[in-house]
């Protein structure tokens, strides 16, 4: 039964390579200097590895400030999810009211209308409130992801009424039922669509791009995507940058793989 | 009675904070922005009623078409490549292998890193004079291949100089095969994961049938995988579509300044409606680019699911 797995592993470690090439090239050139940047044919390894030029783009960047603005923006955009995602769920689960299927039918339907659509009015609004270049513009209009609340209720639907009678017969309110009962039993759930958001709001581009213009607000990736622009030829200080911004993330990949991994493969088996 | 209206006005006011920032920043922003649709709306406010007279100029516009074009090609190049590469990678890692966790994270890489970082890395390694990609083609004596900077058409260059293709028909530039290039790379783990689920959640006992019934490999893929994984193709195939449509930081970071080029080869419709509405103001006309490709994404989805969804066999 059990062939030589060898051609399997060769088409898959060919693969692999072709995978990680990038980020080791980044990381070389990153440590070389401008001139053995330049060689060609290239090195595959600095030389002598420069550190130098990680700090020199501390100077030339405000890599720290990007970094804050971006954990700042993050973490209080999954707050917001969190806690809009959660309560929605809970009506849309548990609470009869009239209109109730046609709301959510409407959330559904939201989902689905592409990001240029409303894109413009949302800045002039965010225009209006005199909220453009400030952190409320980067997290407000995002403290509310349908698809957590999509998942979530699907989620509480199927938790067992008696629960929910045993907690009433002991005297919970609503908020005790979901803080006490619900909220355990969701870890789940709420795991995925911590990573989902995590991941989206860390690498968000176009949003920001817009809404933002000054140094002070900009996150992480929009810093990078100006400093691209200025440096076509300093590669060494760029790809020290780009280094530095992809990092977090990936170390938040080792750090939680399994959760991020599952959690996508769970999204494509629900349909 | 008394009960029946406070569970709905509870229901009411725990939805209100999702409903107040939706309606805001959702709803509010979708009506304004038909109404805008049917305005020459421009950055100082001066407006003028022209009724359709934007989705007009816009379907007689021949950037739109062309924007169109490059991401009808972009779609077509990137989506059936991504589908049948990480189907067959799924497959490879769906054997008992070791160091299954091993592939899968570096497959799953690319997916995690933000698009911005990734395109500047390729761009880097896209560069024609002393990029990687060139250097690695060189063993292959191929050399001099300008990447992000070619305009020139796949189908002309394989039809050769003698014959001229019209512009419709030149193919896409090797500048926007660059950017799917990429796509492919960063988009493979993601489908990869997605289909080696599809692949697990098959139970083991129809592949024990067909080995007592001397079924082979491809019959085996062919009767039993392909049918049974079916819903998770259809689902790659259209959130693999959905992105394909967004693209948009590559183009601004590797085909510029001004992005877009070579000759607008790389300039995608999303890449159009940004240029419109935040570069030249016109914010009117950018709204009506945003519906009629709305509209085409819409259609889209409708022909796939009428086509596919019959084929579709769920569990």
């Amino acid at each position: 039964m059990r062939t030589s797995n060898f051609p399997i592993h060769l088409l898959l470690i060919i693969g692999g390579i072709a995978m990680v090439l990038p980020f080791f090239w980044m990381l070389s050139t990153s440590l070389k200097t401008p001139l053995e940047a330049l060689r060609f044919p290239p090195t595959s390894w600095p030389s002598s590895m420069q550190f130098s030029n990680y700090t020199e783009v501390f100077r030339q960047i405000p890599l720290w400030r990007y970094f804050a603005n971006t954990v700042l923006v993050t973490a209080l955009s999954l707050f917001g999810v969190l806690a809009t995602g959660v309560m929605a769920a809970y009506a849309f689960a548990r609470f009869r009211f009239p209109g109730r299927e046609v709301l959510f039918m409407g959330f559904l339907a939201l989902m689905m209308i592409p990001l240029p659509v409303y894109l413009v009015p949302s800045y002039i609004i965010l225009f209006k409130l005199g909220w453009i270049d400030t952190y409320a513009a980067m997290i407000v209009p995002w403290t509310v992801n349908i698809f957590a609340i999509f998942l979530l209720r699907q989620h509480i639907r199927q938790l067992p009424n008696d629960l929910f009678d045993a907690a009433r017969i002991d005297g919970c309110s609503n908020w005790t039922t979901l803080r006490k009962v619900v909220l355990p039993l969701c870890k789940a759930p709420l795991v995925t669509i911590a990573v989902f958001n995590v991941i989206a709001s860390w690498n968000s581009f176009f949003w920001p791009l817009i809404v933002t213009n000054s140094d002070k607000i900009r996150p992480l990736q929009v810093g990078l995507a100006y400093f691209s622009r200025e440096q076509t030829t300093n590669y060494t200080l760029l790809m020290a940058a780009t280094t530095l911004a992809v990092i977090p993330l990936i170390l938040l990949f080792f750090a939680a793989q399994r959760q991020i991994i599952q959690s996508q493969a769970r999204s494509g088996l629900k349909e | 009675m008394y009960r029946r209206r406070r569970e709905a006005w509870s229901g009411i006011a725990w939805l209100l904070p999702a409903l107040i920032i939706l309606i805001g920043f959702r709803v509010i922003p979708i009506i304004l922005s038909v109404r805008m649709s049917l305005y020459d709306w421009g950055m100082a406010g001066a407006r003028a009623f022209v009724g359709l007279g934007n989705y007009a100029a816009v379907l007689r516009d021949p950037v739109f078409w062309q924007s169109l074009a490059n991401t009808g090609w972009y779609v077509l190049f990137e989506v059936p490549t991504i589908l049948f590469v990480s189907l067959f990678v799924a497959i490879l890692l769906n054997q008992k292998i070791r160091g299954l966790g091993v592939y899968r994270t570096i497959y799953y890489l690319p997916v995690v890193t933000s698009i911005v970082a990734v395109s500047v890395v390729w761009r880097w390694i896209l560069q024609p004079d002393r990029g990687l990609m060139n250097y690695i083609l060189s063993w292959f004596h191929i050399s001099g291949v300008r990447w992000l900077q070619d305009p020139r058409g796949l189908f002309q260059l394989i039809a050769g100089p003698s014959v001229q293709l019209p512009s419709g028909l030149r193919g896409p530039s090797i500048a926007l095969l660059s950017l799917v290039l990429m796509g492919i790379w960063k988009g493979i783990g993601y489908s990869t994961i997605i289909f080696l689920a599809g692949l697990q959640n098959i139970d083991k006992s129809y592949y024990e049938a067909a080995r007592i019934d001397g079924a082979g490999r491809w019959a085996t893929f062919r009767k039993i995988t392909w049918p049974l994984i079916s819903p998770t193709t259809y689902y790659v195939l259209i959130m693999s579509c959905i992105s394909a449509f967004e693209t948009f930081a590559q183009v601004w970071i590797m085909t510029g300044p001004p992005a877009g080029g070579p000759l607008s080869t790389t300039k995608v419709v999303m890449y159009y409606f940004y240029e419109t509405s935040f570069e030249l103001w016109r914010l009117g006309y950018g709204a009506a680019i945003a519906f009629i490709a709305f509209a085409i994404i819409l259609a889209l989805t409708i022909l796939q699911r009428l086509f596919l969804e019959r084929r579709v066999q769920y569990g």
